[in-house]
């Protein structure tokens, strides 16, 4: 089978790889480019366990083909912390414990930077229904939500001070 | 967030407290190292060919086309497995039917149900693989199906397995298994001293644990006959085990190396892909690697069983229960094995009664195999007893928890199928919930309603093994065999940090391959923190022991005058200063070398385990659609050593235990083909159909072990559907006796209880 | 998976000349979330893919007094939904489009793939056909309009010939009296479920008094349901408890279920009549604050 060279951007850096039309895009990150992290579950679009964010929109990498993402941008879980520094949502989810087997956990952390770029500041609701996508069968989805509810709070509080610093600066 | 724990004055501390679990940050950064993320040079795909058929005889296997795909490279059907041995073979303190096994591996003569594997190929590619088993053809004989324990307990239901037999019926084919009878008492009489009896009939669906991650196995065979499997499981042991008794290869010439599990409740404690893996590595020499899809998943993998229960309880006036018999049947699935005879043993485990029959049946019929799930056998059971009592409460005029209270099982009651319990919680939990600011909230609204009930569970012992490494600069290792699926690893660090006098962070805990550390049984029955924690305390207090040698080699006086306190060596009369362990840690080479504690048990002291679940719901009367409002678990942990992981498991079992309640089933159509075997139509709760899960610890230490530990795994997931059903009961009248209460069900009920059948529905 | 090529044409032209050439062995590719599944699973076999979401056509969505609503056969739900004119002059499509699966599956779905999948049960279709939505559809030779009501016409097949691709969905400029739409839809589960029915409603209102309504069903026949009786019966009424009944059971009666592993067929005309009621309560709700 003829394979394509698709060009693309993922967690900031430019990557070639060589794909068929018929690997989907979560193969490609797997298999060809051995990034791990993004999980499969189910291959339907039902779990959420393989969620990236393309193009700035969280979707199931599972439901998009490796060849559609030519130019594209590409964030998985790998390219959430910087360096050895964890994002907030990343070290809530550890203070909270809203792991357990943790097969979900990469696709409820990339939905939930999803959703917090968004909307800063959401409901207990919102937050739900942002992450219906998301299945996790080990935690009943109690400390999750919160671990996502204090991740926003963190973010606010960071946001306000460093603007507040800014301020600081300015005035 | 704040602790909710009842009777905590544990004195420890590390136990209790609540530190980031050791494997936390590689999960959160996707490094952690799941089954299906292995893989090594010059590796196969293998695929596996399922029957489309529930019943079928397989005439003919021709699969010469798909070896000619360029690609393919082996393809196996049930010919190259040897035939096992038609009897229970211990394996660990399990036991497994080899040939049972082998036949649900990759079936021989006949298909049992739509999914049974019957051929297995390798190939190049995945994609490879696939299109290969498309190129296989079989001949099958359709044989009429046999879907329910009804269908298949009947006189001429049609045969599974001609060999089979039970004790009862003498030498005349089956499809029942096994018929077990626990007796107590006379319930003649004791349904003669009841003023009020309650009698009904309960069916449950079959539902699957639906773990997120997939099946996986990535096997390697050399040409010295020594194997290794990689892959998510809950039992490396058996893993391990079973491969070798289904290919008939030594138990020696096989390593397991567990990688982290995305989830099992149960159902990654036996074989599917494992020994097909290391077939095709053993036929093509290179290593293969096999995932199951979603569908394979729930097709062919263990669900647990759908049930036919029905119940007749009575009681006195005073709400005294005075007799109980219950009639349970279990869908074993293909193959015997359901959990009907711990259905048996936990079904009035809660209560003291004194006239007890109850009769237990495990059914086979043309449905996978199931395996455990999370307190196998309990929650169908549980589901039918706990609203029978909430029924008998009602008419006598008692509240609930009182009623449970009034005849709950304490110290001394003596276990439906055993001794007397020593100290349980049970009681401690109905208290809980009583107490609860849930249970004391007056709920308001129409169509709302409130129901609680209860659940037991034993929880297990067996066999486990750990290591303690005492590292160069005072830290330490903690190594055992039982694969982390809830948190356990983070337990077994706190236990040698306490023991130890580290900070639970000093302390690195590894789970490791099957040659490395002694036989460890199966992560199940909410064993690990009892049992293997057990082998960790041991083993971090012989550590400790020859630590304290060391010591008194220093000083030159007896180990025993040494002491540890506070986290430093002390020895009576030495004029030197008390030193830590950091400090011993460094003189370790030139006192003998290495500290390497070890610890093997085969645990006993299991404390049983309880829970008492309160739900509230809000009923859709137009559409039948029941919302969970709020609910509380309370549970007995014994001891909590991660509070917030304890949490998890009671949260997470009591979620599993509201999908089972709500809308999980399998759903067949009349040829035995599954409908829904996907993740959009199997309806597990997704995160806007919960509340938050209000968790209550409940601390009645367990005599039986060392820090007091139960295990709690498993029990949270009993009560909620019975706790659902009640509170449905509350809130529009009408008593549910089938699960899932899915709402066409729900409505059904309404509309015939109000007797308006829908202007247009029922019409 | 079966081996196909792809395209990801640019132009409207190329993408119709692609069909063509590949005819009936080609499939159009939108979101994916639903035809990537049925080729996995086999169901469809597709030699050659046509990637359609590069083509300007395709991704457009705007509104203007006289035309009404353009929707790009290919833009994906969220922009759907979070549009200002969709929100305010179509809430029943905003309902719809914003039901469908999860965020992901809402971040590449379109409502164009939802209708040309020609599911019975699909969303954003009783939506559509209640605001007298039209389909234009572009093939070799010429353009034409169909429809949306007339559009499938059975489980998975609709009206498009070999070579013809779905461009774009054109729907009225609403009424300029009081009007409004909604779309519901009963599910098990609160999300991420598939509708076991679903109501689209539109609603022109003088007061409390409907002028004119249409109603379509989803999920209960082998294509979406036009609930004629039901829609005739209000016009000129007050929309008070005893016509909405009176509607909600017209509306059942129009159903024609099946049984199947989602639900019962009496258990889904029973919710045809409830959800009639409320979609309609709910329309008319939003007509008042219109
Ligand atoms: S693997 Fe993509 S959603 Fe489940
Ligand atoms: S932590 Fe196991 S599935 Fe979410």
């Amino acid at each position: 089978m003829t394979k394509e060279l698709i060009e693309a951007t993922i967690n900031g850096e430019p990557v070639e790889f060589l794909c068929e039309p018929r690997q989907s895009l979560l193969e490609v990150l797997r298999d060809v480019l051995n990034l791990t992290g993004t999980k499969e579950g189910c291959l339907t679009g039902d779990c959420g366990a393989c969620s990236v964010i393309l193009d700035g929109r969280v979707v199931c990498s599972c439901l998009v083909l490796g060849v559609e993402v030519a130019g594209g941008a590409i964030e998985t879980v790998e390219g959430l912390a910087e360096g050895t520094h964890l994002t907030e949502l990343q070290q809530t989810f550890l203070e909270d414990a809203a792991l357990q087997c943790g097969i979900c956990t990469p696709g409820f952390l990339i939905a939930a930077k999803a959703l917090l770029d968004s909307n800063p500041d959401p409901s207990e609701t919102e937050v739900r229904y942002a992450l219906a996508g998301n299945l996790c069968r080990c935690t009943g989805y109690d400390k999750i939500v919160r671990a996502v509810m204090d991740a926003a709070a963190l973010m606010r509080q960071r946001q306000s001070s460093s603007s507040s610093a800014k301020q600081g600066r300015e005035a | 967030m704040a602790t909710n724990t009842i009777d905590s004055s544990s004195g420890y501390r590390v136990i209790g407290t609540r530190p980031i679990r050791p494997d936390g940050v590689d999960k959160v950064t996707g490094r952690a190292k799941y089954g299906a993320d292995y893989a090594l040079p010059g590796m196969l795909h293998g695929k596996v060919l399922r029957s489309p058929h529930a019943h079928a005889r397989i005439k003919a296997i021709r699969f010469e086309r798909a070896l000619k795909l360029p690609g393919v490279k082996a393809v196996v059907t049930g010919k190259d497995l040897p035939e096992g041995e038609n009897k229970s073979v211990p394996l660990g303190e399990m036991s497994v039917n080899p040939r049972y096994l082998g036949h649900n591996i990759l079936a021989r003569d006949k298909a049992l149900y739509q999914g049974h594997a019957v051929a297995a190929v390798a190939a190049v590619g995945l994609h490879i693989a696939e299109q290969a088993l498309e190129l296989i053809e079989i001949e099958y004989e359709l044989l009429p199906p046999v879907m329910t324990v009804d269908e298949a307990m009947a006189n001429s239901a049609p045969i599974l397995d001609p060999e089979l037999r039970n004790e009862e019926q003498g030498d005349e084919p089956t499809n029942i298994a096994k018929h077990t009878q626990l007796k107590r008492g006379e319930t003649e009489a004791g349904f003669k001293s009841a003023q009020t009896v309650v009698e009904r009939e309960f069916r449950t669906a079959m539902v699957h644990q639906g773990y997120i991650e997939p099946h996986n196995a990535l096997a390697t065979y050399g040409s010295d006959g020594r194997a290794t499997i990689y892959c998510s499981t809950q039992g490396p042991f058996e893993v391990r085990g079973m491969s070798a008794a289904v290919l008939g290869v030594p138990v020696g010439s096989i390593k397991v190396v567990p990688a982290e599990i995305g989830g099992g409740f149960g159902g990654k404690t036996t074989v599917y892909l494992e020994p097909l893996a290391l077939l095709l590595a053993m036929k093509t020499g290179r290593p293969v690697k096999m995932v199951m899809t979603r569908a394979e998943v729930l097709r062919a993998s263990g669900p647990t069983s759908g049930s036919h229960i029905k119940v007749k309880m009575g009681c006195a006036r005073d709400g005294k229960i005075t007799a109980a018999c219950v009639w349970l049947a279990y869908e074993a699935g293909a193959f015997p094995g359901s959990p009907v005879a711990a259905a048996a043993m936990t079904v009035l485990a809660p209560y003291a009664i004194p006239n007890v029959l109850i009769d237990a049946y495990d059914v086979v019929v043309n449905r996978p195999k199931t395996a455990a799930y999370r307190a196998p056998g309990a929650t169908n059971a549980a589901f039918a007893a706990e609203t029978v009592i909430d029924e008998l409460a009602e008419r006598c005029g008692i509240d609930p928890l009182e009623m449970r209270i009034l005849n709950g099982a304490r110290e001394g009651t003596p276990h439906p199928a055993g001794p007397p319990y020593r100290r349980i919680g049970f009681i401690e939990t109905c208290e809980a919930i009583k107490n609860s600011p849930h249970y004391r909230s007056e709920l308001n609204g129409a169509n709302r309603g409130r129901g609680v009930a209860s659940g037991f569970w034993f929880n297990a012992g067996m066999q486990s093994a750990a290591m303690v490494n005492i590292h160069a600069d005072g830290t330490a290792s903690v190594v055992t065999g039982s694969p982390d699926i809830g948190g356990s690893r983070a337990s077994c660090a706190m236990i040698a940090a306490e023991v130890l006098g580290l900070e639970a962070e000093e302390v690195r805990p590894v789970v490791t391959d099957t040659d490395a550390i002694g036989h460890t049984d199966v992560t199940g029955g909410s064993r690990v923190t009892f049992a293997t924690g057990m082998a960790v305390f041991q083993a971090a207090e012989d550590a400790m022991r020859q630590l304290k040698e060391r010591a008194a080699k220093l000083w030159e006086c007896k180990p025993e005058e040494v002491e540890f306190r506070a986290g430093k060596f002390f020895a009576k009369g030495n004029p030197d200063a008390p030193i830590t362990i950091k400090e011993l840690a460094k003189r370790l080479p030139r006192t003998g070398g290495p500290v390497s504690g070890r610890a093997t048990v085969n645990a006993r002291g299991v404390g049983p385990a309880f829970a008492t679940t309160c739900i509230d719901v809000e009923v859709d009367l137009d559409t039948g659609k029941v919302e969970i409002l709020r609910c509380t678990v309370a549970q007995d942990a014994g001891r909590a050593i991660h509070p917030a992981y304890v949490e998890g498991q009671m949260q997470g079992g009591t979620a599993q235990g509201i999908g089972w309640a709500l809308n999980e089933e399998y759903v067949y159509d009349a040829q035995g083909r599954m409908l829904n075997a996907g993740l959009l139509d199997y309806r597990m709760p997704t995160c806007p159909d919960l509340p938050m899960i209000e968790t209550i610890i409940v601390e009645v230490p367990n005599p039986g072990h060392p820090l007091g530990v139960r295990g709690v795994g498993e029990v949270s997931i009993v009560p909620p559907p019975a706790a659902v059903a009640n509170a449905i009961y509350r809130a529009v009248g009408v008593r549910l006796t089938e699960l899932p209460m899915s709402p066409p069900r729900v409505l059904k009920a309404i509309l015939t209880h109000s007797g308006q059948p829908s202007a247009t529905a029922w019409s | 998976m079966h081996e196909f090529s792809y395209y990801a044409p640019r132009s409207l032209s190329e993408a119709i000349g692609l069909l063509a050439t590949h005819g009936a062995k080609a499939r159009p590719l939108c979101g994916g979330t639903d035809l990537i599944i049925q080729m996995r699973a086999g169901a469809l076999r597709p030699t050659s893919i046509i990637d359609v979401k590069q083509i300007r056509e395709l991704r457009r969505i705007s509104f203007d007094g006289t035309t009404g609503l353009y929707l790009g056969a290919a833009v994906p739900c969220v922009e759907v939904y979070e549009n200002a004119a969709v929100l305010g002059r179509y809430p029943g499509l905003a309902d719809a489009a914003r039901l469908i699966g999860s965020v992901q599956i809402r971040h590449r779905a379109s409502l164009g793939g939802n209708l040309v999948n020609g599911s019975p049960a699909a969303d954003s279709v009783p939506a559509l056909i209640a605001l007298g939505a039209t389909a234009l559809v572009a093939g070799p030779e010429d353009e034409r309009t169909v429809p949306v009501e007339g559009f499938v016409v059975a489980p998975g097949r609709t009206v498009l010939r070999s070579g013809e691709l779905l461009v774009g969905l054109q729907v009225p400029p609403p009424p300029p009296a009081k009007s409004s739409s909604a779309y519901l839809r009963f599910t098990p589960r609160n999300e991420m479920d598939i509708a076991v029915v679903g109501v689209g409603v539109a609603l022109v209102m003088d007061g409390e008094r409907c002028l004119k309504a249409q109603i379509a069903l989803g999920a209960v026949g082998p294509t979406q349901i036009i609930a004629q009786e039901a829609a005739a019966y209000l016009t000129g009424r007050r929309l008070d408890q005893a016509a909405l009944d009176h509607a909600g059971w017209l509306a059942s009666r129009a159903a024609t279920p099946i049984d199947d592993a989602r639900g019962t067929a009496e258990f889904r005309r029973h919710i045809v009549s409830v959800l009639t009621r409320r979609a309609l309560l709910a329309a008319a709700d939003r007509a008042r604050v219109n």
